[in-house]
């Protein structure tokens, strides 16, 4: 158990340098000079050249990608080179809004999908199961941002029942903040509990035909009574992986979702950054995405041992 | 009861995220606003939606059209301002003088002007401002102050300032953010915290979203009808669209997709308001080398292209046709459109005087909705003319500028110049992108600013003339300012000429 912990850290520490790496370079290679962008059509050559070194944009990239690292391990994000000032109160402003979105949207998605998945597989090849079937079929075909421009365009536009966009927090004014937090929440929501359905639906399907099910059915449990007591359990193993992945599809489709119901999120400001070749703010943005992303994946290995104990069993 | 162990398990991790997101919204607006927000609540609260959010609120050191749209003349005030016609008036300054050699100036200012931090504005506070330019700005803007020789206060309410050459453009841009009025008890806070003596306060910036101003109760002019007005940002036009036909705001400031105004027009609820603004759209061509370094080449591409036609398919017909690099508002205006008409066989005979068509151009043009839909255009009508032309899409601003602007590795691009008064600027500089050295145009130039006004009237439509004639470049079309409000809302500006979006005149009826 301990070596499985110790090894999965490992993995998770060489990722994490790879990814910062990557980033890195990425973000060198994008052409556009920062220095240029920040101080717009009218500056002189002399003062982009200034800025360029005040940025420290014209030392060596092994030293710029040094001195990023060591602030990003104390945490320390530095300063914007757009806005001069501190990043990581930025971030953690708008990580607020997010986490909303991306909570709420994940709660949706799993309220949906775990009983409609459970049904849709109890009822295979049944009319009912069918048309749950189709529909879900249609929510993995419809991306994020086209779910919100519908969703604003009848509910918003059309019928005036809910804002078509914005942001209020939610201690300055409750209701409003939930009337505006509806449409986006279903806009990433139903198109990830659609994909999640979709898993539910096969990963029960399949724990069905297993042969203990078979044993339970022939003690005399009903299925809805046999799947409670000796599937689910089984059944989660492959939903909680696929809900992992998922947190990084969220995390992405949050980005496009904030920019069409205007949120004021990481995601919009990631796009922002970029505009304006705020490398360091980019790639802080990146790296703390990618972070989260490692992190859930790290939590969600640990979690497996708890679901499934034979795991626990190290095979050296 | 073991399957239930995992149930209890993962509601008690569900409660405990949900828990941390819920204590970690409540952080959000820590900056102790009031409230307000929405387009909701008292009849004098304003919401107006606008494009482009400022980097920051200090225009002394960073560049860019947000920060003095939101701040001049709503925060801060200048000196002099520009009315809807584009002339001089008063604002800090009651009156002025300008001695017979052209350069000195006298002003006399009003007594009764406040800082929001309740200091009184002088003429020490004037000659502050105007030196501060110099020693301590670093946006390049700030070169409209080099003429200044020396600026003194003669009384608390008399400022005389001596110029070391007579220059007509500085008056005038005393009417722009160079000429903000500031107190030098808050330029600490420049980036954060503005204060100016206008009719607003500046109250909260909320990144990524929204800038509040509140009515400055002290204010020594006309005080505002709104009490509280937010500009709020919106990157996509269609969400602007939106905000509107939802009532989240009030007023679209700019239009940003003129097709999309047909889902306003006929509707009872809203008013359209069209005027004109600085903003020439201009096909540049690089004059500093081949093809276009060539007359003819560059005649021929002006007669191959037929504005009317660009103009309906590109903005929906909104705009105006010009001929020249000077806006309708300005005081030396002459329609020139009739220097080179759409003709497509003087610009095929002009081109095969030249080898010019044997090799594609390269139209570089900024990722812009306007450079965007006029790009295709603008290719299609060259190649009638027999030009060959590759068009690419620079991501902007950072690809472009770099490319274009500083590089000049372009043959054509297009860009609107939103400058007011720009025509000195964009090519009486033989390094600027245009890289454009006509010695007679800038001979012209240096003379308009020096003369007498009625001299810089004739000169600058001498020059402007010129500049068409030599085919230098081509302005495609001058930008609509384009606006949608409720209906009440009175007090819009027809036209888009200064820096500012002024809100002191707006009012609900």
């Amino acid at each position: 158990m301990l070596l499985q912990i110790l090894r999965r850290t490992g993995t998770l520490v060489a990722s994490l340098v790879v990814s910062s790496m990557l980033v890195f370079v990425f973000m060198a290679l994008l052409p556009g000079d920062p220095a240029r962008v920040a101080l717009g059509v009218n500056a002189s050559e002399a003062s982009v050249a200034q800025l360029r070194q005040e940025f420290g944009l014209d030392r060596p990239l092994v030293s710029q990608y040094l001195s990023w690292m060591g602030g990003f391990v104390r945490f320390d994000l530095g300063t914007s080179y757009v806005s001069q000032a501190e990043i990581a109160p930025q971030i953690i402003d708008r990580l607020q809004v997010t986490l909303w979105l991306v909570v709420c949207a994940m709660v949706l998605a799993l309220v949906i999908a775990v009983p409609f998945g459970t049904v849709m597989a109890l009822r295979h090849r049944k009319p009912s199961g069918l048309v749950l079937s189709a529909l879900s079929q249609v929510g993995v075909a419809v991306p994020a941002f086209l779910a919100g421009i519908l969703l604003i365009t009848v509910f918003a536009v059309k019928l005036q029942w809910l804002p078509a966009n914005g942001w209020t927090p939610p201690d300055e004014d409750p209701v409003q903040f939930v009337r505006q937090l509806i449409l986006p929440v279903l806009a990433l929501g139903l198109v990830q509990a659609a994909v999640l359905t979709r898993y539910v639906r096969s990963s029960v399907l399949d724990v069905q035909r297993e042969d203990y099910i078979r044993t339970a059915r022939a003690k005399g449990l009903g299925p809805a009574r046999a799947l409670r007591r000796h599937g689910f359990r089984n059944a989660a193993i492959p939903v909680v992986t696929v809900l992992a992945l998922q947190l990084a599809t969220l995390l992405i489709g949050a980005v496009v979702v904030e920019r069409v119901f205007v949120i004021p999120g990481l995601g919009s400001l990631l796009l922002d950054q970029v505009a304006n070749r705020d490398l360091i703010f980019v790639q802080d943005i990146v790296m703390l995405l990618v972070l989260a992303v490692l992190l859930v994946n790290f939590v969600v290995d640990l979690l497996y041992l708890v679901i499934d104990p034979r795991l626990k069993v190290a095979t050296p | 009861m073991k399957p239930t162990r995992i149930g209890t398990a993962a509601s008690a991790a569900l409660l405990l995220v949900l828990t941390a997101a819920c204590s970690a919204g409540s952080g959000t607006s820590g900056s102790g606003s009031t409230g307000g927000g929405g387009g909701g609540g008292a009849d004098t609260s304003l919401t107006v939606g606008l494009v482009a959010e400022p980097v920051s609120l200090d225009f002394t050191t960073k560049d860019g059209a947000a920060i003095p749209q939101a701040l001049l003349d709503n925060v801060y005030e200048t000196l002099v301002t520009v009315d809807q016609q584009g002339e001089l008036k008063p604002s800090l300054a009651k009156s002025w003088k300008v001695s017979d050699d052209g350069k000195t100036y006298t002003f006399d200012l009003v007594d009764n002007a406040k800082f929001t931090d309740g200091r009184p504005f002088t003429a020490k506070d004037a000659v502050y401002s105007i030196n501060r330019v110099k020693t301590d700005w670093t946006v390049s803007l700030k070169a409209a102050m080099d003429v200044v020789q020396d600026a003194k206060a003669l009384s608390d309410t008399q400022l005389q300032v001596t110029l070391s050459k007579p220059s007509n453009n500085w008056l005038y841009r005393m009417s722009t953010r160079v000429g903000a009025m500031m107190t030098e008890t808050a330029v600490a806070d420049l980036a954060t915290k503005p204060v100016g003596t206008g009719p607003f306060v500046f109250e909260q910036w909320r990144r990524g979203d929204s800038i509040s101003l509140k009515a400055n109760p002290a204010y020594w002019g006309t005080k505002p009808y709104f009490q509280q007005v937010t500009l709020k940002y919106f990157k996509d036009p269609t969400a602007l669209n939106n905000a509107l036909l939802t009532k989240t705001i009030d007023v679209i400031g700019t239009v940003q997709a003129p097709e999309s105004l047909a889902q306003f027009q006929g509707n009872d609820a809203y008013q359209i308001i069209e005027g004109t603004t600085n903003g020439e759209v201009l096909l540049s061509f690089n004059n500093g080398r081949a093809p276009f370094n060539d007359l003819k080449v560059r005649q021929a591409a002006r007669y191959a292209i037929d504005h009317k036609a660009l103009l309906d398919t590109c903005w929906a017909g909104h705009g105006t046709l010009v001929g020249s690099m000077v806006p309708p508002t300005d005081p030396w205006y002459e329609d020139l459109t009739g220097l080179y008409p759409h003709d497509l066989a003087k610009a095929k005979s002009l081109l095969s005087q030249t080898n010019a068509a044997a090799t594609p151009v390269r139209l570089r043009i900024p990722s812009l909705p306007y450079a965007v839909s006029c790009g295709q255009v603008v290719k299609s009508q060259l190649e009638q003319a027999g030009f060959k032309v590759t068009l690419d899409q620079l991501e902007f601003p950072a690809v472009w500028l770099s490319t274009v602007f500083t590089d000049a590795d372009y043959d054509m691009s297009i860009v609107a110049h939103v400058e007011p008064r720009d025509l000195p600027a964009v090519f009486g500089d033989p390094k600027y992108y245009t890289r454009y050295d006509n010695k007679q145009l800038q001979a012209d130039l240096a003379a308009a600013d020096a003369g007498t006004p009625e001299e810089q009237v004739t000169l600058m439509k001498k020059a402007a003339k010129e500049l068409s004639e030599d085919a230098a470049g081509d302005v495609l079309f001058v930008l609509p300012n384009l606006m949608v409000a409720e209906k009440g809302i009175t007090g819009l500006p027809k036209n888009a000429i200064t820096e500012s979006f002024e809100l002191a005149p707006l009012a609900r009826s």
